[in-house]
């Protein structure tokens, strides 16, 4: 029942948030903290109280905990969850964001509170649910049940009126662009369950038992292939990627710390756990164009990101540059680089939520996120400018931040399958650097535009940033409990890709 | 001898109760029209007259497939056809108790009409004969005049009555020139006869022109496209609840009978008719859609998205094996919550009846403009539909699409799969945008809201009670799934 909590949690807490804002706005504040920090604590009483390093032996059971109840019978669909390392990293990764995006939204705001912080925790909700579904149709139930809160959160509380383009217009591109593939992927899970259906006779949406369908070649490639878009557009794979910089621009900064923090990972934790093993030799098939892909990301987010006037979009884009890294190490398949992906991934989370989170505190104090309207700011926030060179440093991958141990990993576990790409890929972090630089130097250096001091940083924003920051470093220096906990995980997914690689091979 | 004779015109009788208790609460309502005039006795009237139809419909359920004359047949499929349409036409008296209060002309003979159609919709889906067909057919569009031109001092309400009746008629000449022909070569209108001769003498030109024309008579009244143009027109002019039934009962009860047709005609199954279907059912998701996406007019839009979502129905009937009865089964009833949710919130919002020199609905969508700051409850039916509508998953709309795709992957139909996801991505736009109105704040507006105690009112419990069984349903589909199933068999 732990894991039916630890989705429901959210879901309850925001009701109770939209009810309490008749008893005054700190209400559902202070409910919102107190929902994510519950389940944030629950996950990690989970974590201490389980232990993950076990290799699955056999692999009779790889899950830690499990849960399972009829739902659809008709066609055997089940209310089926259950946890692994990586999705427990996942989930706290979720509560830790969350109640962070409940502290960062304190002051910004002010209408419709309750409201807002419905929004926020049925989205986090839909994310614990999408990271715990192991029944295919629960799953894409989760995974297109966030969009809706997401929507929300953009259209409502949003920023309007960078160059012409309207929150709304931004939510409504996010949404039909996720929507849509996530149809696409629908498509492909009702053709592997119909595949099924033909090869046993009887209907199942379980992963374990559609793991092991017989497909012909094309049929797992065209299926692949709607898992993969679907996935792609959310992660986002660059062809695919245009929602992205508008939701970001356009979002709260609770929506954007989300949006970057969490549901970026969904995507990758999708390919991780459904993609990849669903159809492994399709997808070892389909590993150099993937890798391809990413290697475009790296380089198209990055350049993009260095032409950005507008804060929040240039961290959009680097975003994209980021991912492209994951993306590669998700294909490369070596059990370095899929442990590489998952120290990135935790350490994206926090840099770019961190950025984000900056972000927002600029805007309350400049009401702009125009990057020519700033410069000259190291002098005038009190404390602010020193957590954004953290951030920076982060971001661009400095030794000693969790961002350098994980793009290392998979830089390193790549290199065997994919020497070139690799090569080509490592060029983009001086692209990364460049941008990060351009950071610091047009917002905090240069000559201030106006000499009047801002309000520093008060106690809840500072309490907030050094938490980020303990985290980059403390993993940055010591990334072994992150690798310990996914490790099994990891093993099964390399598994998989090792076996299709064999299978392949001795094909050939 | 006799007793069996008895005994057969017994279950028969039984079995067409709920026929005969709709039409006597006509009578009925019609007798105490004369005697008094008293809106609140009319609506209670009807609405005891159509329970006690539904009840007599769930009681004979016991009775199996009961043949009623050589013409009418009451089966599952007709039960369950008749189900929907007696809740959807109880689901317009209550609308239409709080909507007519402020009409200022005679109300009552609202319900006489209303309970009029829905006994044509009750005929229409036990049909197995063209004279039934054609008789319930008709027997459900005439009162529908009157319902849509029934506030006819709004210019809008008589131009859209007006105009479907004319179409209407253009529609009933197709489809009884189509039975012409075809009684003219097979001399019979049974279906299944026809569908006997069809599946011997498929090529021949006059009996391929008979059921051309048949189908087109019934596109007309699904608004298939090309024959749609009536839809948006005569969605926005006529009044709250005449406009719900059309958009429900009536759909249903002319789309099961298309349903029943397809499963006893075997000419159908030749491949160009799919093709020819397919490419229909194509065109109308895209052309629905498309065309809703720049309406600023709620009920047009409704209008709009009615039409595409007959499109994606008509993937189940192209399809026609596997879960196709199923599919039909599971989406008419997700379509018919859905649509007295969004319908039943449009009613609501207009009333009571105020008279206005156009149209006197709250139908411009900047009238729903904040309606959740205001009007909450109301505003997260709307909001339900709206997902449902779109097909968002944990609402029941998502369940009848997941069938539609089902059913479409399952018969390897990728063409009509593929236009289902674009359909639904181009409808999304829309839908999104009608629901972010409703939470958007921006004072000074035009606006009407619902009166204050829309929730105590019967239709507001009505639409209350449809939504949280939207969601319901979309939680917990599978009661709804093993009842359908049973009646698909």
């Amino acid at each position: 029942m732990t894991l039916v909590w630890l989705i429901l949690i959210p879901f309850i807490g925001g009701l109770l948030c939209w009810q309490a804002e008749r008893f005054g706005d700190q209400a559902p504040r202070w409910i919102a903290l107190g929902t994510m920090l519950l389940e944030l604590l629950m996950v990690l009483g989970l974590w201490v109280s389980s232990d993950f390093q076990l290799p699955a032996e056999g692999a009779a059971s790889a899950w830690t905990l499990e849960w399972q109840a009829d739902w659809i019978p008709r066609f055997g669909i089940q209310l089926h969850l259950a946890i692994d390392g990586l999705s427990l990293l996942m989930i706290a990764l979720t509560g830790l964001l969350g109640a962070m995006a409940v502290v960062c939204s304190w002051k910004e705001i002010v209408r419709r509170v309750g409201f807002f912080h419905l929004n926020l925790l049925w989205i986090l909700g839909g994310v614990v649910g999408v990271f715990l579904a192991i029944d295919l149709f629960l799953f894409f139930l989760f995974w297109e049940m966030m969009l809706v809160p997401m929507y929300f959160l953009i259209a409502l509380w949003g920023h309007s009126g960078s160059q012409g383009s309207s929150r709304i217009g931004a939510a409504t591109k996010f949404f039909i662009y996720t929507q849509a593939s996530g149809l696409l992927m629908l498509i492909a899970i009702l053709g592997l369950v119909f595949a099924h259906h033909g090869a046993t006779g009887e209907y199942t949406f379980a992963y374990a038992d559609l793991l092991n369908t017989p497909l012909s070649e094309t049929t797992a490639w065209w299926l692949m292939l709607g898992f993969f878009v679907a996935f792609a557009v959310k992660l986002p794979v660059v062809p695919l990627h245009g929602w992205l910089p508008d939701a970001h621009a356009q979002a709260p900064t609770a929506g954007s710390v989300d949006l970057a923090g969490i549901l970026l990972k969904t995507a990758a934790y999708g390919m991780l756990r459904f993609a990849l093993p669903l159809f492994p030799e399709a997808s070892q098939a389909f590993a150099p164009v993937a890798m391809t892909l990413g290697l475009i990301g790296i380089f198209y987010g990055a350049i993009l990101a260095c032409g950005q006037q507008d804060l929040k979009r240039l961290i959009a884009y680097t975003s994209i540059s980021h991912m492209g890294f994951v993306l590669i190490g998700i294909y490369a398949g070596t059990e370095l680089a899929l442990q590489g992906v998952v120290a990135l991934m935790v350490a994206h989370a926090f840099s770019a939520a961190g950025l984000f989170i900056l972000s927002g505190q600029l805007y309350e104090r400049l009401h702009t996120r125009d990057m020519r309207q700033m410069g000259g700011l190291w002098g005038r926030i009190r404390g602010l400018p020193g957590f954004a060179l953290v951030f920076v440093a982060a971001s661009l991958g400095l030794p000693g931040t969790a961002n350098f141990v994980g793009e290392f990993m998979v830089m390193f576990g790549a290199f065997g399958v994919a020497p070139w790409i690799v090569v080509i890929a490592s060029a983009g972090l001086i692209l990364a650097a460049v941008y990060s630089l351009f950071i610091m130097q047009r917002v905090y250096y240069g000559p201030p535009a106006e000499e009047t001091p801002l309000a520093g940083l008060d106690r809840r924003e500072t309490i907030l940033l050094f938490g980020i920051v303990a985290l980059v470093v403390f993993f940055g220096i010591y990334p072994q409990p992150l690798l310990d906990t996914s490790a099994s995980a990891m093993q099964v997914v390399q598994q998989s890709v090792q076996q299709a690689a064999a299978m392949t091979g001795g094909a050939q | 001898m006799s007793d069996v004779v008895n005994q057969g015109a017994m279950m028969a009788l039984l079995a067409i109760s709920p026929l005969i208790l709709v039409c006597l609460t006509v009578i009925v309502v019609m007798l105490s029209i004369a005697w008094k005039r008293n809106h609140t006795l009319s609506a209670i009237l009807t609405a005891v007259g159509l329970n006690a139809a539904l009840l007599a419909l769930l009681f004979g359920w016991t009775l199996g497939t009961v043949d009623v004359t050589s013409v009418l047949v009451v089966d599952d499929l007709s039960r369950f056809g008749g189900v929907l349409v007696l809740m959807s036409t109880l689901a317009c008296v209550t609308l239409a108790h709080h909507y007519l209060e402020g009409y200022e002309g005679p109300r009552d003979e609202f319900y006489l009409l209303l309970t009029s159609a829905a006994a044509g919709g009750l005929v229409l889906v036990s049909a197995r004969h063209m004279t039934t067909l054609f008789f319930g057919i008709e027997l459900l569009s005439m009162p529908l005049f009157g319902m849509l031109a029934y506030t006819f001092r709004d210019r809008g309400a008589l131009e859209s009555g007006i105009k479907y009746m004319v179409l209407s008629a253009a529609a009933t000449a197709f489809l009884l020139f189509g039975m012409a022909l075809l009684y003219a070569v097979t001399g019979t209108l049974d279906f299944a006869e026809l569908g006997a001769a069809l599946s011997t003498r498929g090529s021949d030109p006059w009996l391929l022109a008979g059921a051309g024309l048949l189908l087109v008579g019934l596109a007309f009244k699904l608004s298939i496209v090309p024959f749609h143009l009536w839809t948006p027109d005569v969605y926005q002019g006529g009044p709250g609840p005449a406009t719900t039934f059309l958009a429900t009962a009536s759909k249903v009860a002319v789309f099961l009978v298309l349903l029943r047709l397809f499963q006893s005609t075997l000419a159908f199954h030749e491949n160009w008719w799919h093709d020819l279907l397919g490419f229909i059912a194509v065109i109308t998701m895209l052309v629905g859609n498309l065309l809703a996406l720049t309406q600023n007019d709620l009920k047009r839009l409704l209008g709009y998205s009615s039409i595409a979502h007959f499109g994606y129905l008509l993937v189940a009937l192209v399809v026609n094996q596997g879960l196709a009865v199923e599919t039909v089964g599971i989406y008419l009833v997700t379509y018919v919550l859905t649509t007295l949710g969004a319908f039943g919130v449009v009613t609501l919002v207009s009333s009571p009846y105020v008279a206005t020199g156009g149209t006197a609905d709250a139908s411009p969508l900047h009238h729903y403009r904040g309606l959740f700051w205001r009007r909450p409850y109301l505003t997260a039916v709307m909001t339900v539909s709206m997902l449902s509508l779109a097909g968002i998953p944990f609402t029941a709309g998502f369940i009848g699409k997941f069938y539609i795709i089902a059913v479409g992957v399952e018969a390897h139909r990728w063409w009509l799969v593929g236009s289902v996801v674009v359909g639904s991505a181009i409808g999304l736009y829309y839908y999104l945008r009608v629901m972010v109105t409703l939470f958007l704040h921006e004072p000074g507006m035009q606006r009407r809201d619902a009166t204050h105690d829309w929730a105590e009112r019967a239709g507001g419990m009505v639409v209350l009670g449809v939504a949280t069984l939207v969601i319901l349903l979309g939680l917990y589909p599978t009661p709804m799934i093993n009842w359908v199933n049973w009646v698909a068999g």
